[in-house]
C-alpha cells in the first residue's frame, strides 16, 4: 500500500461514506471498507480497472470526473477522496470546488513537483524530470498540471479552502523530518486534508 | 447443433406452468387464469437461494438458452451470456426464463383462446404494463419455490421489468441488473414504435386484429413493422460494416438497366419474412405499447430518485456506446437517479459498435464485468 493512502486511511471516520474519484483497481476502497467499515463508491474511467473494481465486490461507476460531478448531491459524503490524479485533470481547480461541494471533507494527493530531485533534473540536466511517480516521457504523459506545495496552497487560498491537515512523504515514500520541514523542497508526494 | 460444447446447458424442453387465481392488471381489468411458459437451467440449491430470473426484450421469448433439440441450428437469444462458465452460471446459478404474459410463444397472449368467447384473443386481450408482468412472475416464483431472487436481470425492456421488480418487491430480490435500458423511452423511440404500429395496422390482412379469425396474418405490416425496429437496435457502423453499398443484384454499369438491390435491403427483408413467420402481431402492438407505457417514476411524483427509495437490492446498470435506441444516456440517468437515492450502483459504459443489439453480443469487456457482478451475486449467496 502506498504511504499516501495509509495516511488517508487514519483520517477517515469508521462507518462513514467515502467516495473515491478514480479509485483505479479499488485496492483502496476495498481496504477502508475492510479496516473502516466504510460505505463506498468509486469512480474510474479504465475498463479493466472497473471490472477489477467490481470483482472485488465495490461500487463503481464509469465516470469521467473531469467532465461532470453534478450527479452528486451536496454534500452528499463525509470524505470525497482523490489520490494522484490531480494532476492528470484538464480542470483541476474546478474538480477541487466540486469534491468541497459533494464533502464535508476531502482528501488530495499529488506528486510535488518542486522536489528537489525534479528541480536537479530540470536545473541542472535541463531536462523535464522522471521520477517514480512521474515514469513518462515529457511527451507521452497524462500528467497535464503539475503543481507544486506552494502552488497548491496559494490555491486553497485564493478559494478559501481550508487546510484542516497535510503530511509530507518523503524519498523512496518514507515519513521523514525534512519532508516535513520543508516540504517543497524534499517531499515528494504532498496529501492535504481540506474542507471548506 | 452437431454436438453440446461443455459452455451449453444443453437441450433444454419447456414446461408450462397453469395459475388459475385471476390477475388483477394494471388497465383495471383482469385474466381469470393464465398460463406462463418457461424454461429453466442449473440447480436450485437446498435454500432456494441461487435463483436468478431473466426478463426478455420486445421480442423475445422463454428459450434464452442451450438447444431444444439437437438439430436446432441456433440456440437460445441469450446463450452467450447464460450456461456453464459464462456470465450467468448455471453451475452456480438456477436460472428461470419466461415468456411474458401477452407473449406468442406458449404464455397466455393474444393468438391464446379466450375462455370466455372460445375464440383467439386477438385485439381485445387486456392492454398489459411491466408491472402486471412483475405480478405474473410473483406466482411463477412461488411456485418454484423461490422467494428471493438473486438477481432479476433483464436488458432493453427487460432491464424495465427488472427496475419494476426492484421497486414493487423489495423484499424478494437481492441485486437487480438492468442493460442497455431507460426508466421511460423518450418521444423518439416512442414515434419508432408507433411507426411500427402503423406498419401492423395499416396491412389489409390486419382486420382491426381479428385476423386469426379469417386465417390470415399480417405478415406484410408485421414484416415491415420489424424492419424499422431493426434498423434501431444497430449502429451506423454496424450497418456499414456488414453490407456497406454492397450490391445483391443488379449493377451500376452503364448501359444497364437491372433492378438494383442493395445487401442490407435484402437482409432487412429477409428478417421482416422471418420475423412475421415467428411472431404475432397484436403482441408486437401489445409489447411495443408496453415499453411506450413505461415511466418508472410515473406514480413516485415523476421523481425517480423517491421510486428508487423503495429499492433494497444492489444494481449493475450497463450501457453500451452505440446504442442510440437506449442510449448511455438513459442508463446514467439511472444511475445518477440511483446514486442520489443512496442505492448500491455500479455503473459501465461499453465501448460497442453494435448498437442496442450490443447487449446480446460476446463483447468481451462486457462479459468479463458481467461475470465479475455475476459471481459476487454467487458469492453472497
Amino acid at each position: 500500500m502506498r504511504l499516501d493512502l495509509t495516511h488517508i486511511q487514519r483520517w477517515i471516520t469508521p462507518g462513514s461514506r467515502v467516495l473515491d474519484l478514480g479509485c483505479g483497481d479499488g485496492e483502496f476502497l476495498q481496504l477502508l471498507q475492510k479496516e473502516r467499515q466504510v460505505e463506498g463508491l468509486g469512480l474510474e474511467i479504465d475498463p479493466d480497472n472497473i471490472t477489477e473494481a467490481v470483482a472485488r465486490g465495490l461500487n463503481i461507476i464509469e465516470q469521467d470526473m473531469d467532465k461532470s460531478l453534478a450527479n452528486f448531491p451536496d454534500q452528499s459524503y463525509d470524505t470525497v477522496v482523490m489520490a494522484h490524479a490531480l494532476q492528470v485533470l484538464h480542470h483541476p481547480d474546478r474538480v477541487l470546488e466540486e469534491m468541497l461541494r459533494i464533502g464535508r471533507e476531502c482528501v488530495v494527493t499529488f506528486p510535488n513537483f518542486a522536489h528537489w530531485l525534479c528541480r536537479l533534473q530540470l536545473g541542472t540536466l535541463g531536462k523535464m524530470p522522471q521520477s517514480e511517480f512521474m515514469p513518462y516521457r515529457w511527451y507521452d504523459t497524462p500528467n497535464i498540471h503539475f503543481c507544486t506545495v506552494k502552488d497548491f496552497e496559494s490555491l486553497c487560498e485564493e478559494k478559501g479552502i481550508q487546510i484542516l491537515g497535510r503530511e509530507m512523504v518523503g524519498n523512496n515514500e518514507r515519513k521523514s523530518a525534512l519532508a516535513s520541514t520543508w516540504p517543497n523542497l524534499f517531499a515528494s508526494t504532498a496529501i492535504y486534508r481540506i474542507s471548506r | 447443433m452437431s454436438l453440446v460444447d461443455e459452455n451449453s446447458v444443453g437441450v433444454v424442453t419447456p414446461q408450462i406452468a397453469h395459475f388459475d387465481q385471476p390477475l388483477a392488471l394494471a388497465c383495471g381489468r383482469e385474466l381469470a387464469e393464465y398460463d406462463l411458459v418457461y424454461e429453466t437451467y442449473g440447480q436450485l440449491n437446498e435454500h432456494c437461494s441461487n435463483a436468478v430470473l431473466i426478463c426478455h426484450a420486445l421480442s423475445g421469448h422463454h428459450h434464452a438458452a442451450g438447444y431444444h433439440t439437437l438439430e436446432d441450428k441456433k440456440p437460445g437469444w441469450w446463450d452467450e451470456c447464460i450456461g456453464p462458465g459464462k456470465p450467468i452460471d448455471t453451475n452456480r446459478f438456477f436460472v428461470v426464463s419466461l415468456n411474458n404474459l401477452g407473449g406468442c410463444h406458449g404464455s397466455t397472449g393474444p393468438n391464446s383462446i379466450d375462455p370466455e368467447t372460445g375464440k383467439p384473443w386477438g385485439p381485445d386481450f387486456p392492454s398489459l404494463r411491466a408491472r402486471d408482468w412483475v405480478n405474473s412472475q410473483v406466482r411463477l416464483a412461488d411456485l418454484l419455490g423461490i422467494d428471493c431472487w438473486a438477481a432479476v436481470v433483464g436488458g432493453s425492456l427487460g432491464g424495465m421489468q427488472a427496475m419494476r421488480w426492484a421497486l414493487m418487491f423489495p423484499e424478494r430480490i437481492k441485486h437487480c441488473v438492468v442493460i442497455a435500458s431507460a426508466m421511460k423511452l423518450s418521444a423518439q423511440n416512442i414515434a419508432f414504435n408507433e411507426i411500427a404500429r402503423q406498419a401492423i395496422v395499416s396491412d389489409p390482412d390486419f382486420d382491426r386484429g381479428y385476423y386469426l379469425n379469417n386465417d390470415a396474418v399480417p405478415a406484410k405490416g408485421l414484416g415491415l413493422a420489424r424492419m424499422v425496429g431493426h434498423v434501431t437496435y444497430l449502429s451506423d457502423h454496424a450497418m456499414a460494416t456488414k453490407f456497406g453499398r454492397e450490391l445483391r443484384t443488379g449493377s451500376f454499369d452503364v448501359g444497364t438497366d437491372d433492378d438494383v438491390v442493395f445487401q442490407v435491403e435484402s437482409y432487412l427483408r429477409h428478417q421482416g419474412s422471418q420475423f412475421s413467420e415467428h411472431f404475432d402481431a397484436n403482441t408486437y402492438i401489445l409489447m411495443t405499447r408496453a415499453l411506450d407505457y413505461f415511466d418508472l417514476a410515473r406514480e413516485y411524483n415523476d421523481d425517480p430518485v423517491t421510486a428508487f427509495k423503495n429499492a433494497k437490492c444492489s444494481f449493475l446498470v450497463v450501457s453500451f456506446s452505440t446504442d442510440w435506441r437506449f442510449s448511455p444516456e438513459r442508463s446514467r440517468e439511472i444511475v445518477d437517479a440511483l446514486i442520489a437515492s443512496n442505492q448500491q450502483v455500479s455503473y459501465a459504459e461499453i465501448e460497442a459498435k453494435e448498437g442496442h443489439d450490443a447487449f446480446l453480443m460476446p463483447i468481451p469487456r462486457y462479459l468479463e464485468l458481467f461475470s465479475a457482478y455475476m459471481k459476487r451475486v454467487g458469492e453472497s449467496l
